[in-house]
């Protein structure tokens, strides 16, 4: 008897999924066997005390809680700026943009989204080289410098969740306002907006998922492996992402690597959170409104 | 004027200006790898086999060959995968390993690249390491494989929402000719999707392309066209990386402009044909939101 091809492709597609399950399956493992233990207040704070540490009043040199802060920082300065920029993009293209005028923001969208984030850093880098040889001698790298280029970075995704959320809404939702009279903005406002905002927040945790991991823009444009915590926004910043690639290539003795591998967990940590939260906001929203599988 | 004109031109001028950093991108790499373009000499270093910059060799077209060897050979691994794991997740697995599967790859998206890199250190290049004779681990093979990973939920989650558009106009006809699942999928579905096909390993090529950090830590970074699977590599995007960490020759910075330029193009490219073959389908929207 000759094997089915059928048979052979079911087996096949149970091996691909075996695979690459267990490869993120060793991933995890690993970085929960060698970062579980060195988890410790110690990790985040080295010898300085905790409270001092989080007030600022004692610099903290041993510990990544420099790091922890200024990806923090880095994710707050880049969503004020990309937040309402990528909110207001994706209602003019859902509900304004007509024609050709749609078709050119949306290919740019597009273009901004498959764009490298080593060349968003570059832009950066370049800024700065402009503006030193123009007007302002002193302009540097900086946290304000990252966190615009990072807002560029997670602008399209941003744009992208608003513009479909808001396309994607039942007819209902759509025509409810107008047939009351509304004016089109205010149907937007009040009615298409809220409709929406669901899928709208998905979309902003999801995206700050995606300025928290990024290592490439921040390299180019300010980062450093120490610096503390920035102080203002023209101040050089450490983050997390930097943190494990600097130490991966530069540790001098097993306690940088042990530090490695606790910074490593405790990113995946934070952007494991921001996946979960934005799972099961989406997951609720598809019951909600019945649109399900 | 009236209130709702002054909202309706807020927001045009949110994408227009939206619009004008990706022009902006575009005029910066271009203005700083201008230079190279005046004089000949200057392009015909660029463009040339070697990069020696205390030598006076600025050229990155091993940088160009090490991306593309590396994105072809990573999507060599992942792209099979992926179309197995798309199959699993799209009918051939009980539904409860099937909603497994699909969160995990899910999931996959939400690991940051820093991570894949890092563990593939300390696993994978020990592991090549040890059980080949030649070469330290950090080279082509080890970083194709990490960013196979990498690249595969991209491939996956885009294979997805073609299938799943296309599903729907054969399913009836595949069920009523007496198909199992598996028949239906490896006969009609995989057939009929040959664009989304087409579209999916462009995406992950696309993304393979444009990472940074896989390359940068995993490859081992020696600017040589690779000859075998154990040489290590350095692509463009670990190229613009390296130099702007150490150098500041006047010479090496245009040279990082170049590169960029190059990716962006390349990106720019992979764009347009990803939306050439969406906008033939007519429905290429959803499938780009997975995009990157």
């Amino acid at each position: 008897m000759t094997v089915r091809p059928e048979r052979l492709f079911v087996a096949f597609s149970w091996l691909a999924a075996g695979l690459v399950a267990v490869s993120v399956g060793v991933l995890v493992a690993y970085l929960l066997m060698r970062g579980w233990p060195v988890l410790s207040s110690a990790l985040l704070f080295g010898d300085t005390p905790w409270l001092a540490a989080v007030l600022g009043s004692e610099p903290v040199f041993d510990g990544i809680y420099p790091a922890v802060a200024g990806t923090f920082i880095l994710i707050a300065c880049s969503s004020v700026i990309a937040i309402p920029f990528g909110i207001c993009c994706g209602i003019y293209l859902a509900e304004y943009a007509q024609g050709r005028l749609k078709a050119i923001f949306s290919f740019m969208v597009d273009l901004l989204s498959g764009m490298p984030s080593i060349v968003m850093g570059l832009f950066g880098f370049a800024l700065i080289l402009l503006m030193r040889r123009t007007l302002f001698g002193h302009a540097n790298t900086s946290l304000m410098l990252s966190s615009a280029c990072i807002a560029l970075l997670i602008l399209p995704y941003l744009i992208r969740m608003t513009q479909v959320a808001l396309e994607s809404l039942p007819d209902k939702a759509r025509l409810l306002g107008l047939s009351l009279g509304y004016t089109r903005w205010q149907n937007i406002l009040h009615v298409k907006l809220p409709a929406a905002s669901t899928a709208i927040f998905s979309g902003i945790v999801l995206s700050i998922g995606r300025a928290a991991e990024d290592t490439a823009v921040i390299m180019l444009t300010g980062v450093v492996a120490n610096a503390g915590i920035p102080r203002a926004l023209s101040d050089k910043f450490e983050a997390l992402p930097f943190t494990i690639f600097y130490l991966t290539a530069e540790h001098r003795n097993d306690t940088e690597l042990q530090t490695a591998f606790g910074c490593a967990l405790v990113l995946l940590f934070i952007t494991g959170t921001l996946f979960f939260v934005s799972y099961f906001i989406r997951k609720n929203l598809q019951r909600s409104w019945g649109q399900g599988e | 004027m009236t209130m709702e004109q002054w909202i309706e031109r807020a927001l045009f001028a949110c994408a227009l200006f939206c619009s004008l950093c990706v022009t902006a991108v575009f005029g910066f790499l271009v203005y700083f790898s201008w230079p190279l373009f005046l004089d000949a000499q200057g392009l015909a270093a660029v463009f040339s086999w070697v990069w020696k910059p205390f030598m006076g060799s600025f050229g990155i077209l091993p940088m160009v060959a090490g991306t593309f060897g590396l994105a072809v050979l990573a999507l060599g691994i992942a792209y099979p995968l992926a179309i197995g794991v798309a199959c699993f997740t799209h009918g051939l697995a009980p539904a409860r390993i099937r909603n497994a599967a699909l969160s995990l790859v899910y999931f996959m998206t939400s690991i940051p690249t820093v991570i894949y890199g890092f563990v593939s250190v300390f696993i994978l290049v020990p592991f090549f390491r040890d059980h080949f004779e030649r070469g330290t681990g950090f080279c082509l093979m080890t970083s194709a494989i990490t960013l196979a990973v990498l690249i595969v939920p991209t491939i996956v989650i885009s294979l997805r929402a073609e299938m799943g558009q296309k599903s729907e106009e054969v399913r009836l006809a595949a069920r009523s000719l007496g198909m199992t699942p598996a028949q239906e999928l490896l006969w009609v579905l995989l057939p009929c999707s040959g664009r989304g096909l087409v579209i999916a390993a462009v995406l992950g090529f696309g993304r393979a392309v444009g990472d940074t950090l896989v390359a940068l830590m995993v490859a081992g970074n020696a600017p040589v066209v690779p000859r075998s699977l154990l040489d290590s590599i350095r692509t463009l995007t670990a190229h613009i990386a390296l130099v702007v960490a150490t150098d500041s020759q006047d010479r090496s910075y245009h040279s990082i402009f170049a590169a960029g330029l190059m990716l962006f193009l390349i990106m720019a490219g992979l764009t347009m044909v990803i939306r050439g073959l969406a906008m033939r389908i007519g429905k290429g929207k959803e499938r780009h939101d997975s995009a990157a």
